[in-house]
């Protein structure tokens, strides 16, 4: 790595940048996987559903794909450890008296906490899903003789707590979302008078639909919705 | 040391600084690197001249109070700074602005130095724009200009009300340029304390840290007092609270005539005092003037609301007794003319003592030219209003929220109240035309010395001057001096007049903590600024000075009595640091006093109630009193008088009129 | 004329010095009138106390108008109290109630070290600037002022940058005690400005620099610190600031 490329990462405003960055990229995921998985409201025992699963599973470019997620989703949770251990130590006397909501939005300053309690979503969440898929293997094919993560699905969302535990994760990527998408433009050094309003009405409406899409999945399970 | 030499140059006004520019002796660079020059204080004067000077070569070190160079108190001027550049093609020039500020100083400047000041204004606009100030600009991309007080072309450059501080932000960005590049060290919150002479020569200063409260020997080839005015006497002034004339004190007890100490400028448009709890007075823009009118109610004790009082009834005095400038009088004169009124029971406000300063008509005004702008023929009331306050709002806004924030009334709505306040002191350290006081290597710039305003200083040439002494003038006077002082090797700093300078500094500071007394510093600092603003204020009298001179002699026998300085002298003790600025005051008010009491004729800022015309006018004295008056501290608290001749050679020296 | 009646409980931080620690004390003030400015209501307290003979609370303040910046109060959780776009000196008590407890504080960062009490250590701020927050033009240099016309936009835009008087606050009131709205108002207005070309690259990456090195903490863009600066330095200035960085490490 050179000089430059060094300095700029460990800079406050490339640390900033790559927050920013792998953030966006993260979205890019949310887009896919959302995609596929509201493939389920099709509500045809998961046929569909199982098709674009099989997809992901077995075409080369994706499984690729998975490794720079992985990849991402830990530069991510990394830096933002520095960031927050470095942030910590500016301060080292804290206020007795901070009156942060005169000024900012809670899920502003609380992008920490958020971020923890995806992370544990997540942790939950892989286990559920994706250490099945791909290591201990899934429980059978489907009518089309595709592998049946459906039916996990099915199984997963029947118990109530799970379903709190997923839509608690929404509601706390819907807040992650809400302050970061906008902030990942501004980072980028995208904040124009005439353009902010834009960013902010699609970083909000993405922040509640596709949070929401998600959270319909284990809800429309355990009530019966999708069969 | 009795005789005054001004060393002003040979020939034509016009030419005397051209040619003294290129006779003046020179420092080749190799020696400029050994030669070190102490600047004390940051301000435009001071910033600029300790930049300019250390990218000439010379070591440099600054000196500030403050905890940021950036904070000096010139930063808060508002209003704009004068240049003769006549951009607005409106027939300005250099001779113009020269006459412009002797006429307005009184005849009580020198010639030489007001030509050479209005010679380089344009070079500071030049420069200011080159280091990336963002001075006001038309829609053509070209510099934008206003009035100011007492000229009738627009030659005032500004940005927005925050000219000062657009001007002080490009001189500290060259200091701290030259800072970054090691070429000054910068010592802020240090105070210098007294001046360090070796043979009646300047050789450098004593200063205390004021964090850790060490005091520090600091040696230079010549020192430079940037350090403003003295209008703190007043306790109430414009000034900032650090404000002070501790440095100037201590150079004049130390050799360095005061001149014209009395000349002090009270600035018509201030906020009015609200109550004893009051520790400074916010200044309201003399570009105020441009477009508001300033007014009383015809009848005395009118307790109506402003707004109730029909316009037959309101007396536009200034507008009345000076229609050639109306409005736009010089300072000197628009205060006192606020003070007649006042004092003959116009006045208006809960104390009656204020003056309204009314925007209706110029919302008016701009409502219909913006209407008309926007292609509507016929605007109703309320869009004229609306358009109105847009453009006020445009042009004076942060003024307004300022005034609102401090009186919460909302000026767009009700016309400002506003009454005179001390603004700037035009006396200071004498200097000759080199800016070099009568202490050898001792230099002073900016409002700290006394050249350039004469007994009235117009509304943006403070900005003017104190950057022409900095970027300008001491980089080349500087020179006449240096050029035999390269073989004097830097002094160590045990030599015994550092020790003995020091332990002065010391013994002044013991003596703070062992009286132990009853009453706080300000206390005192009130009780002396009441004296000053009641006996040598706005009007004054033999009778009031004489009373001043017992009271202030009185006042600070009882400071050195009764005086509690808490805390100890080895930490941050800003208690400790008031006590040596209000002691240095008490001393300054007595010699003000006895300089107005001398001056037996009214000029600018000084008037004196026995030495008026019957209209009530100042009545100058020039077959008496042309001259610049010189104090020499004699010690123990008395002062020889020097007189320095005022010759007027370029300008006929006339009565002073406005009318 | 003179005092009024309000009655005021102060909680201020006491500290002697930047070794010891400091914690709350509590004072009662009663007379305070509505039109006294913030620091003038310190200026009694601190009268009172020194009548007593106890230590004075030392703050800083200079101008008491608003633009020298050295005012910095932390009163009731916000840099410079409850009131947008103003400094402590310009907060009047009439913006509080009688009756009312208020807590002051000073600026918390480790970049602003503690001197005493309410004063705190701006220096890293002219480090900064030393770095790059100039342009490199000596004295004499100049060409004529109008011979480079600038569009008014953009002088005003640079104007609105420059306008920060370097109190603080942005650093004071973000959670992170990031030093991102300061610095980005300096290096905007200058990339604004045609003057500023020459340097930008340099400016850019040597403030930057100088600002990681102070010890201020890495920006969230939580925007506390638009809404508390009192002059009303934009975000828009930090996303420039970002941009130039951007700009600069690819060329340089």
């Amino acid at each position: 790595m050179s000089n430059t490329s060094k300095n700029f990462l460990q800079s406050s405003i490339g640390k900033k940048l790559v927050m920013g960055l792998t953030g966006l990229f993260l979205i890019s995921f949310l887009v896919v996987h959302c995609f596929l998985n509201a493939f389920i409201f099709f509500n045809d025992g998961g046929l569909m559903f199982n098709v674009g699963a099989m997809f992901m599973a077995k075409n080369p470019l994706i499984r690729a794909m998975e490794y720079v997620l992985f990849i991402g989703l830990i530069w991510h949770m990394v830096q933002a450890l520095i960031l927050t251990i470095e942030n910590n130590k500016a301060r080292p006397i804290n206020y007795a008296y901070h009156n942060g909501s005169a000024n900012s939005k809670w899920y502003s300053r609380s992008m920490g906490i958020l971020g923890t309690l995806l992370l544990l979503f997540l942790i939950v969440h892989l286990a559920h899903f994706w250490v099945k898929s791909r290591f201990t293997g899934l429980p059978g094919e489907d009518a089309n003789g595709n592998e049946n993560l459906y039916a996990v699905m099915q199984q997963v969302f029947a118990i109530w707590w799970v379903v709190v535990i997923y839509v608690t994760g929404c509601i706390s990527l819907a807040y992650h979302l809400l302050h970061g998408f906008p902030s990942a433009f501004q980072t980028m050094g995208w904040n124009h008078p005439k353009y902010n309003p834009l960013i902010l009405k699609v970083g909000t409406a993405f922040s509640i639909i596709v949070p929401l899409i998600f959270a319909l999945m284990p809800i429309a399970m355990f009530a019966g919705w999708v069969k | 040391m009795s005789k005054l030499e001004s060393k002003i140059p040979e020939g034509n006004v016009e030419q005397k600084w051209s040619k003294y520019k290129s006779s003046v002796a020179l420092v080749n660079p190799a020696n400029k690197r050994s030669l070190e020059i102490i600047v004390v204080g940051s301000g435009l004067a001071g910033s600029s001249a300790a930049a300019s000077l250390a990218e000439m070569g010379y070591k440099v070190k600054v000196f500030c109070f403050q905890d940021s160079p950036r904070r000096a108190h010139s930063i808060a001027a508002q209003g704009g700074i004068n240049a003769a550049k006549n951009y607005q093609n409106d027939g300005d020039s250099t001779y113009r602005l020269f006459y412009d500020t002797i006429k307005g100083g009184d005849y009580r400047a020198r010639e030489a130095n007001v030509h050479r000041l209005a010679e380089v204004s344009a070079n500071i606009i030049d420069q200011c724009v080159a280091q990336g100030v963002p001075l006001a600009r038309e829609y053509g991309g070209m510099l934008s200009n206003r009035s100011f007080g007492g000229t009738q072309v627009q030659r005032t450059f500004y940005a927005a009300g925050q000219t000062g501080q657009q001007l002080l932000l490009g001189a500290y960005s060259a200091l701290e340029r030259q800072v970054g590049l090691g070429a000054v060290e910068m010592y802020s919150r240090h105070e210098m304390l007294e001046v360090v002479t070796i043979d009646g020569v300047a050789r450098g200063i004593i200063a205390r840290d004021l964090i850790s409260g060490k005091l520090e020997r600091h040696f230079g080839h010549a020192v430079l007092l940037c350090t403003g005015g003295y209008g703190n006497v007043f306790y109430l002034s414009t000034n900032a609270m650090g404000s002070n004339v501790t440095a100037a004190w201590k150079a004049h007890k130390k050799g360095a005539f005061f001149g014209n100490p009395c000349y002090t400028q009270i600035h018509p448009t201030c906020i009015p005092v609200s109550g004893d709890h009051q520790s400074k007075l916010t200044l309201m823009s003399e570009s105020l003037r441009n477009d508001g009118r300033i007014w009383v109610p015809k009848k005395a004790g009118d307790t109506r609301k402003a707004n109730e009082i029909p316009e037959e009834e309101r007396d536009y005095y200034l507008e009345r007794r000076y229609p050639a400038f109306g409005n736009l009088v010089p300072r000197d004169v628009a205060s006192r003319a606020a003070k007649e009124r006042c004092d003959a029971g116009f006045g208006v406000g809960a104390s009656k003592m204020a003056v309204y300063l009314d925007y209706k008509a110029a919302i008016d005004r701009y409502g219909k030219t913006q209407a008309k702008k926007l292609g509507i023929d016929n605007p109703t009331a309320e869009q004229l209003r609306v358009f109105g306050k847009q453009v006020v709002e445009e042009k004076y806004g942060n003024l307004f929220e300022m005034y609102e924030q401090i009186t919460g009334e909302n000026p767009y709505e009700v016309p400002m109240r506003i009454y005179p306040a001390v603004h700037y002191t035009m006396g200071g350290l004498w200097v000759d035309y080199n800016l070099m006081t009568t202490v050898p290597g001792m230099y002073a710039l900016g409002e700290a010395n006394f050249s350039d305003h004469g007994a009235n200083r117009l509304g943006a040439s403070a900005l003017m001057q104190g950057l022409a002494d900095g970027y300008f003038v001491i980089p080349y006077t500087i020179g006449a001096y240096l050029a035999n002082e390269i073989r004097t090797k830097a002094i160590p700093t045990d030599h015994e007049a550092f020790v003995k300078a020091e332990k002065e500094v010391q013994d002044q500071i013991n003596k703070f903590f062992a009286i132990k007394g009853t009453k706080s510093v300000d206390h005192f600092h009130k009780r002396l600024g009441k004296i000053m603003w009641d006996k040598c204020g706005m009007a004054r009298n033999e009778k009031g000075l004489i009373e001043a001179i017992a009271e202030i002699r009185a006042l600070r026998d009882e400071f050195w009595k009764d005086v509690r300085v808490t805390g100890t002298a080895d930490e941050f003790n800003p208690e400790l640091e008031k006590a040596g600025r209000v002691a240095d005051f008490l001393e300054l008010g007595e010699l003000m006093c006895m300089d107005a009491l001398n001056r037996k004729e009214s000029c600018g800022g000084h008037f004196r109630e026995e030495y008026q015309t019957e209209e009530g006018e100042a009545n100058r004295d020039d077959a008496n009193f042309a001259y610049v008056a010189a104090w020499q501290s004699t010690g123990n608290g008395s002062w020889e008088l020097h007189k320095e001749e005022l010759k007027f050679e370029a300008i006929k020296i006339a009565a002073r009129s406005y009318k | 004329m003179s005092s009024g009646n309000m009655k005021i409980t102060l909680k201020v931080w006491r500290q002697r010095n930047a070794k010891t620690n400091g914690q709350l004390a509590t004072y009662q003030l009663n007379d305070i009138s509505p039109d006294m400015s913030f620091l003038e209501m310190f200026d009694v307290l601190n009268e009172q106390l020194i009548v007593k003979g106890e230590d004075p609370v030392a703050f800083d303040h200079d101008c008491r108008e608003g633009i020298c910046g050295a005012c910095s109060m932390f009163i009731n959780g916000r840099p410079h109290g409850p009131k947008n776009k103003v400094t402590t000196c310009q907060l009047h008590m009439r913006s509080f109630k009688d009756g009312d407890t208020i807590v002051v504080e000073p600026w918390r960062a480790a970049a602003f070290p503690v001197i005493k009490d309410l004063t705190v250590d701006r220096s890293a701020f002219d480090r900064i600037i030393a770095k790059g927050g100039y342009i490199s033009v000596n004295t004499g240099n100049a060409q004529d002022a109008n011979s480079l016309p600038i569009p008014k936009v953009d002088a005003d835009k640079a104007f609105e940058a420059a306008a920060c008087i370097g109190c603080g606050a942005c650093v004071a009131t973000c959670k992170n005690s990031s030093a991102m709205l300061f610095v980005s108002a300096k290096i905007s207005q200058l990339a604004l400005l045609p003057q500023g070309q020459v340097e930008r690259v340099a400016r850019a990456k040597n403030m930057v620099a100088q600002m990681d090195a102070e010890g201020f903490g890495n920006c969230t863009n939580t925007g506390a610190c638009e809404v508390e600066c009192p002059k009303g330095i934009s975000l828009e200035n930090i996303a420039r600031m970002n941009r130039e960085f951007y700009v600069a490490n690819l060329k340089d």
